[in-house]
């Protein structure tokens, strides 16, 4: 359906006064915060409904996933901002939560010889090599001794964001005062003159291409004097918004990784405290960080990034993952461990860089699309949090003083909040941290460290590129490995049988092939459903769209089939890709995979939709 | 006219079937590791009757339709969050467990006192639906037991329709072997209804709806009773999680015949 169309379909429309797109820890942040001041002490409402008089405020959550728990992240955080939200927190209150007890930061070798590596870091390796026995050097890793300051999480949280998710939720829910609404995508934004009145929910009961079927509902529009835009960094409502009122000049969002995670149950003999944190590097690829962390229960929490900087262009993450959990180092606490959950998101970490307007006529912006996670930290769940807590202690300010959520009153209750916050100041000192690694990991590692302890004032690298800018043909990127040939043959046998070009390039590059047991190492499909339980309900339309299937047809890499994490994007014989909703995760990486644009806009688009990961473990 | 109906449906809480389950011996008896951390659903057998009840109640004036539920409280919010947004309902809540280890009679028990103490209850009226056996434990006796403690005898079981007369009488089809429906005339209520899968899809999500059922859900959860379930006198000999084994293959352009011969081949392996 056009959006010509859409717009003549008559919409039930109800009116609440906050309206809040998505749930995850910005929007957790923010609605405890704002929760906590609508009842006085006697539990009456402290403050009324101007859309319902007489009536408390009607604060309304729509968050697209079947369930508040469904998130996934890594998650290590030093929880500053959150333990600011409850003084007495107990992580044992929290499944899966535990504090911080040891966090070591480890070079990984690589074990394979597979691994594209620099001719600095192939010396290094072999330095290391031949001085193990002199060197801290064991199973095929390097323990640093040290971890930086700006990476470290003393006093910090590990936790699964899905449980975490879950306890905040279910404690707003207690408290009566805001409603949360899962399974409910929010498919727009409703903006006139860059003022947002609300949004619009998604249609239902419409086949793939969106056209009305039998038991047809159109998306109920949600007017409000108020909209929080937290859906996440590749939410559909911020992405419209950003579309529609643009970005602060200068701004743009070009620095992204996708994370990939397992949550893995150790053997038994497995003795690793809880709150056990390892930072690692190196491995599968240099440009790949990595993470481990244990929960209670003898579960731990493994995962890699893969960055838009790795310029390969057949890169994906899956089959690193299943590498990066074999490697000496941690297999060792792994083999023989039983998948429990696994899951993938996409991370926005281009900071202030990519800050959109973060307040406008209507409207404000929290969470990890507003630009607060922090790349140099590595660190986005408290950042987040803090962002909903800093707007709700403004929105609330503005409420009790009667004055309306313009532009002016939010950039003064809000913006200004943020800006004076510790949120500002790391943001500022990660702004161009990362720079160096346009240029190589091993220039990125040092401009990292130089941004980190010079308080921002020192970076290496220029101005990061889009995600697709510098990739490089198959034939340029594998030159001196394979011939045209060997890479058309791939190619053409991927076609035929639509799957991926990166599983034959990787195993004529030296990986090893995975060796499936079922349990922990399976494929691909099957972890989608072991794994993330994916599954998506019928009666919404493919929210992966490929506005012009010329212009795929014409793309060489197909870096959206590759990237994807699901599985859900293949090829075609016909040179076209095709996407299969039931089997997508929302990760988004399609999106910001896609080197060809159509009238400004990338090819791919990526949309409001329904379903997705079903695990509460990630 | 038909005569209005009272329908209270008996729902349980369910840990969503996707999820990873497994049975350990908890210092009460068997329980679900990390029960409390699993996402919860509706059992899917008692959110069709749910479904039917609201269905029948929109097709007979002046009928009402409550839900009664037993589960941890802060499980059952976490399912109202998603059920509230399907169909408009009255909450009942009971404070207890949802694991499905829970004795049926005490279950039952538990059930029919919070039936019998909603407000302006009239049992000669009652429609008693739940899904004729849970997906925790799929005992399959609760709801016959929450009618016997109500004097119902009118029991129908494998319910997939209703259809109501102008007279108050109604007609429901149980299913039977070999695929088919044995179709029965109940003069009237009070009647028990276990339903099969019935023949309405699950609505689909509508916020207004939620938010006009939420006025009542929250007050409800707050008065919730606590229910009386002991493991006295139960002995669990054995728990374990249904055997499964799983085989993934893709394969493209294979008939579906094919396929569905190899499937039936593959079920037939010991």
């Amino acid at each position: 359906m056009s959006n010509a169309e859409q717009n003549t379909i008559e919409r039930t429309a109800i009116d609440v006064d906050i309206a809040c797109v998505g749930f995850g820890p910005a929007m957790g942040g923010f609605l405890t915060t704002l929760s906590r001041k609508l009842l006085k002490e006697d539990g009456t409402p402290a403050i009324e409904s101007t859309s319902m008089p007489g009536m408390p405020l009607q604060v309304i959550c729509y968050e697209r996933a079947d369930d508040i728990g469904f998130g996934v992240s890594g998650v290590v955080t030093r929880a500053g901002g959150i333990r600011a939200t409850f003084p007495d927190l107990d992580p044992a209150q929290i499944p899966m939560a535990a504090p911080v007890s040891s966090e070591k930061l480890v070079y990984l070798l690589d074990p394979t010889g597979a691994s594209r590596r620099s001719f600095a870091l192939r010396t290094g390796d072999r330095f290391l090599k031949t001085f193990r026995r002199f060197l801290p050097v064991k199973h095929d890793a390097l323990e640093l001794p040290f971890t930086p300051s700006f990476l470290h999480k003393k006093d910090g949280l590990v936790l699964s964001i899905g449980q975490f998710n879950q306890w905040v939720g279910s404690q707003l829910m207690l408290s009566g005062t805001v409603q949360i609404w899962p399974g409910m995508p929010v498919s727009e934004a409703l903006i006139e003159d860059k003022k947002v009145l609300g949004v619009r929910l998604l249609d239902q009961g419409v086949d793939k291409g969106g056209n009305p079927e039998a038991g047809f509902t159109p998306g109920m529009d949600i007017h409000s004097a108020l909209t929080v835009v937290g859906d996440g960094p590749v939410g559909a409502v911020s992405r419209d918004i950003d579309r529609r009122v643009g970005l602060p000049e200068g701004n743009d969002v070009r620095e992204w990784a996708v994370g990939m995670k397992f949550v893995i149950e150790l053997r038994p003999d497995v003795d690793l405290q809880p709150g056990t944190v390892l930072h690692t590097f190196g491995f599968p690829e240099p440009e790949m960080f990595g993470f481990f962390y244990v929960h209670p229960g003898n579960v731990a929490s493994v995962g890699i990034f893969v960055p838009s900087w790795f310029d390969c262009p057949t890169r994906t993450a899956y089959r690193y993952l299943q590498h990066y959990i074999q490697h000496p180092y941690l297999w060792r606490y792994l083999e023989g461990g039983k998948l429990r959950s696994w899951g993938a998101k996409s991370l926005q970490e281009s900071g202030k860089r990519g800050e959109p307007f973060l307040a406008g006529d209507g409207y404000a912006r929290i969470g990890e699309s507003s630009g607060s996670t922090n790349a140099l930290t590595g660190s986005g769940v408290d950042e987040a949090w803090t962002t909903g807590s800093l707007l709700a202690e403004g929105v609330i300010e503005l409420l009790q003083a009667g004055k309306p959520f313009t532009r002016e009153n939010l950039a003064q209750a809000y913006e200004q909040r943020r800006r004076n916050s510790w949120l500002e100041n790391e943001a500022h000192v990660a702004e161009k941290s990362r720079d160096g690694f346009q240029s190589g990991v091993v220039t990125g590692l040092i401009g990292m460290a130089a941004a980190a302890f010079s308080n921002g004032r020192l970076s290496l690298g220029g101005h990061p590129a889009k995600p697709t800018e510098h990739l490089k043909s198959l034939a340029e990127f594998y030159r001196g490995k394979f011939t045209q040939q060997e890479i058309t043959a791939v190619e053409q046998d991927c076609a035929l049988h639509g799957t991926s070009a990166h599983n034959p390039l990787m195993d004529l590059c030296g990986w090893p092939a995975i060796p499936f047991d079922g349990t922990l190492l399976v494929s691909h499909q099957d972890v989608l459903l072991m794994g993330g339980k994916v599954q998506a309900a019928g009666g919404y339309a493919d929210h992966v769209v490929f506005r012009d299937l010329e212009v795929c047809r014409g793309c060489g890499n197909k870096l959206c089939v590759e990237m994807c994490s699901g599985q859900a994007i293949t090829r075609s014989l016909e040179g076209v890709p095709i996407f299969d909703r039931e089997k997508c995760v929302f990760c988004g990486a399609c999106m910001w995979n896609c080197p060809e644009t159509v009238d400004g806009q990338t090819n791919l688009q990526f949309r409001a939709g329904a379903g997705g990961l079903h695990s509460a473990e990630n | 006219m038909s005569t209005p109906f009272q329908v209270v449906v008996c729902a349980s809480v369910v840990p969503d079937p996707l999820q990873t389950l497994e049975p350990i011996t908890g210092p009460t008896g068997p329980a679900l590791k990390n029960e409390m951390m699993l996402p919860a659903i509706l059992d899917p057998w008692a959110a069709h009757a749910l479904y039917e009840g609201a269905n029948l109640v929109k097709k007979v004036a002046g009928s009402s339709l409550w839900l009664v539920s037993m589960a941890p409280k802060a499980k059952l919010q976490q399912v109202m969050m998603t059920v509230a947004q399907k169909v408009p309902l009255q909450l009942v809540a009971v404070d207890g467990p949802s694991s499905g280890f829970a004795d049926a009679q005490q279950t039952a028990s538990a059930l029919a006192a919070a039936i019998r103490n909603i407000p302006g209850i009239d049992l000669s009226k009652l429609l008693l639906f739940g899904g004729w056996e849970s997906a925790s434990r799929s005992a399959g006796v609760t709801l016959q037991l929450v009618g016997e403690e109500l004097g119902i005898v009118d029991q129908f079981q494998g319910v997939d329709a209703i259809t109501p007369k102008d007279d108050g009488s109604f007609e429901v089809l149980e299913r039977i072997e070999g695929a088919r429906h044995q179709v029965s005339r109940c003069a009237g209520a009070p009647a028990v209804l276990g339903w099969a899968t019935g023949s309405l899809g699950e609505p689909q999500n509508n916020p207004q709806v939620g938010m006009a059922n939420m006025r009542t859900i929250m007050p409800a959860l707050q008065r919730a009773v606590a229910a009386k379930i002991t493991s006295d006198g139960l002995q669990y000999s054995n728990v374990a999680t249904p055997k499964h084994q799983r085989e993934t293959r893709i394969v493209k352009n294979v008939p579906a015949d094919d396929i569905a011969k190899e499937i039936v081949q593959w079920i037939g392996q010991e």
